[in-house]
């Protein structure tokens, strides 16, 4: 009960306080520049500090929790207890033989877990566009996207539960599996083929998202570019990837971008479900491990410092389109 | 969309089934999760959850009456009562036995026959043990190790039986008290509600400025928003311990609000601006002429006007500050007043990972509030995905 009461002070505190601070801000100016007595260089005064005043708190903030980081953490990584020792953690971690594990199986669910997505993606969205209850199994198929990586993990691993011996399984993976015939396995303990069970939980949340964006794509495609290629007796096979596909390479860029650096930075699946035994291994999580149970800042810093040059790539590129749009 | 399957009747029912496939293979695993979380430990342990709605088999044991409470009938004594005790709705007897090497060697209704004498175990649970002499004789009815003195217990009896479904709401009460989710519960809303309402405030004010306001290096400030999108939380993480720790603030609930309002205004003021620039000019300009400041134009018109993408921003953020694990593990402490859901679970799974009925009711619990806000909102949802879908979580 005090908890509620504190929360929604902190709320009110909160809220208010940045209220207050445009509003005071605003009133301080126009009693200093008053704007409405004809005095154009007053007007013109405050319209160039106005736009400061709304930006401010968004530039410290942006500054304080993303921007000074960066720096802080390139410079962590090339020192040690506040000495710069140039290259030397780079130069373990690349000796690391989990630093090794982590970068190939970083590798891996790069390759498989955007591409995965976007053509499960992909498919769904035309399916589920040609039939009457589209907007339902649309619903359905995204709704993985609002449960938490957590709850996603308890739900997986429950699926792969595995049960020793001649017990009945109640995990589902293994009940299909001693169904049909098959020895129930341990699925999480098997080296590699664990990485790829870890990796359908993230193909299962982000397929939905990739579904979405590409289902508006295609219903952007002017109706006249297919019912031409039907006339011409193209197959619906052939009509999907020959005509469609290729109209909406743009949004397949964004999808397939915006899942790879989500994987990039993928963790709490990891972290809850095997915590990077049996070779599951992952940078992000290979970084909370030497940050926040090693205790070892510069090593943490180091690691983080190769997701963000992965990611770097797609920034530049990002930045680069939109300047395009701004022109 | 009649492009794909056109009119041609057989393509359109493998298409629905197609679909149906996907939609189950996207469904049951959730499904699986609540069915679980509603089910007897037991039953749970025993059979899949897909069986739920079918009566479970089990094996266990019990005792017939004690030996002196068998009645003389006509030169035989006979012992009888029933396995499931007072518990009527127990369940069906499919077999019963005499040995635990052979659990199951008779069928519901055979009679079987014992070092003296012969026992029946009914369907229905209800058992005779008959004897040509008084059961207090050590021969008639083993214990567990045979002696001459005679029994005190019962026989025992080994059964197999078939369990009607079980469906309780007791492994929520569990979790939300003895395992602390209610805690966490209040907790997570502390943690998402300060951090989805902030950062929208500041974030409306920046976007206003970036698209309304002219003054230099907007441009550059763009850019530099459309790059910080993609910065990793990883890199902030460590700087942002060290410099909370710096200034005093620690790990605390006003450490994870800041962290989550600067984590997620790249992505507000993107998709505020990117609304915000296809407002109307001549809204906006006639505002001005008519001597409104934009202080006013901004509360008055722009945020009115903006309420969509208001409600899909507040709905990501939301979702991503109720969903987190690593900001909260890193910014917030980590004893039970102020430990987050998703940290709760993780913990859970170390600890009780074999407690499924548990686990399954502590992830439903976390599940609940984003599920009703995606049902509820789907609509704002997609439309802000649509809008800024250059930002990886």
């Amino acid at each position: 009960m005090t908890q509620i009461l504190f929360a929604l002070l902190t709320i009110v505190i909160g809220v208010g306080g940045c209220l207050a601070y445009f509003y005071l801000a605003n009133m301080v100016l126009d009693r200093v520049l008053p704007p409405r007595r004809g005095r154009p260089e007053n007007l013109r005064r405050s319209s160039r500090i106005r736009p400061w005043i709304f930006l401010a708190p968004a530039i410290v903030l942006l500054g304080v929790y993303l921007v000074y980081p960066l720096f802080a953490s390139v410079w962590l990584s090339l020192s040690r207890d506040g000495e710069f020792t140039g290259l030397a953690n780079y130069i373990w971690m690349v000796q690391d033989p989990k630093f090794r594990e982590s970068l190939f199986n970083n590798v891996l669910w790069l390759i498989f877990v955007p591409t995965l997505s976007t053509l499960v993606g992909l498919v769904a969205a035309q399916l589920t566009d040609s039939i009457k209850w589209g907007t339902i199994a649309k619903s359905l198929i995204f709704m993985p996207m609002a449960i938490s990586f957590v709850g996603a993990a308890v739900i997986w691993k429950f699926i792969y539960e595995f049960r020793a011996g001649d017990q009945t399984q109640i995990g589902l993976l293994n009940a299909v599996v001693t169904s049909l015939g098959g020895e129930p396995q341990a699925w999480l303990t098997l080296p590699i083929v664990n990485t790829f069970f870890l990796m359908i939980i993230m193909v299962w949340m982000q397929a939905g998202f990739a579904m979405v964006l590409l289902s508006a794509a295609l219903r952007g495609i002017p109706d006249e570019t297919i019912e031409a290629a039907i006339l011409d007796g193209a197959s619906p096979w052939k009509v999907f990837w020959r005509i469609q596909v290729p109209q909406i390479y743009g949004t397949i860029a964004v999808v397939w971008t915006t899942i790879t650096i989500m994987v990039l930075k993928i963790f709490d699946i990891v972290f809850a479900i095997t915590n990077g035994q049996w070779g599951t291994q992952v940078l992000a999580n290979l970084m909370y491990d030497w940050s926040f149970r090693a205790g070892d800042f510069n090593r943490g810093a180091t690691i983080a410092i190769v997701i963000m040059v992965a990611v770097l790539p797609i920034m530049i590129w990002n930045i680069r389109n939109a300047q395009k749009e701004e022109d | 969309m009649e492009n794909i399957a056109g009119k041609n009747v057989s393509l359109r029912w493998l298409l629905n089934i197609a679909v149906l496939v996907l939609v189950l293979l996207w469904t049951i695993p959730t499904i699986g999760l609540l069915v679980s979380s509603f089910r007897d430990r037991e039953q749970l342990q025993t059979s899949g959850w897909w069986t739920a709605l079918t009566a479970s088999e089990q094996r266990w044991a019990a005792r017939t009456g004690l030996p002196d409470t068998a009645e003389e009938n006509g030169g035989t004594w006979v012992l009888s009562g029933n396995v499931f005790g007072d518990d009527a709705a127990g369940g069906e007897i499919i077999a019963f036995g005499t040995s635990p090497v052979d659990p199951s060697a008779f069928a519901a209704g055979d009679t079987a026959p014992m070092a003296v004498g012969e026992l029946t175990v009914q369907a229905d649970g209800s058992y005779e043990l008959t004897a040509p002499q008084p059961f207090s004789e050590p021969q008639v009815v083993q214990g567990d190790t045979a002696t001459d003195a005679p029994p005190e217990r019962g026989l025992r009896i080994f059964l197999t039986s078939t369990q009607p479904p079980d469906f309780t709401t007791g492994n929520y009460g569990t979790v939300l008290s003895a395992d602390g989710m209610g805690r966490a519960f209040l907790n997570t809303l502390t943690v998402a509600i300060p951090a989805t309402v902030i950062p929208i405030l500041i974030a409306a004010y920046a976007a206003y400025a970036l698209s309304w306001m002219a003054f230099p290096g907007r441009s550059l400030l763009i850019a530099a928003v459309v790059g910080l999108l993609v910065v990793p939380l990883q890199l902030s993480l460590i700087p942002l311990l060290q410099l909370h720790n710096a200034v005093g603030l620690g790990r605390g609930y006003i450490g994870v609000w800041l962290a989550h309002t600067g984590f997620g205004l790249p992505l507000a003021i993107y998709l505020l601006r990117n609304y915000m620039v296809g407002l109307p000019r001549e809204v906006i300009e006639s505002a001005r002429v008519d001597g409104a400041t934009d202080f006013e134009i901004f509360r008055k018109i722009i945020l009115p006007l903006c309420l969509p993408a208001l409600a899909a921003f507040g709905i990501f953020q939301f979702l991503w500050t109720w969903n987190d694990l690593l900001v909260a593990k890193v910014f917030l402490g980590t004893s039970n007043s102020e430990m987050v859901m998703t940290g709760r679970i993780v913990e859970l799974l170390g600890s009780r990972g074999n407690n499924w009925e548990l686990l399954t009711a502590a992830a439903f619990i976390s599940m609940i509030v984003p599920l009703i806000v995606f049902f509820s909102l789907q609509r704002y949802f997609v439309r802000g995905l649509l809008a800024g879908s250059v930002k990886g979580g």
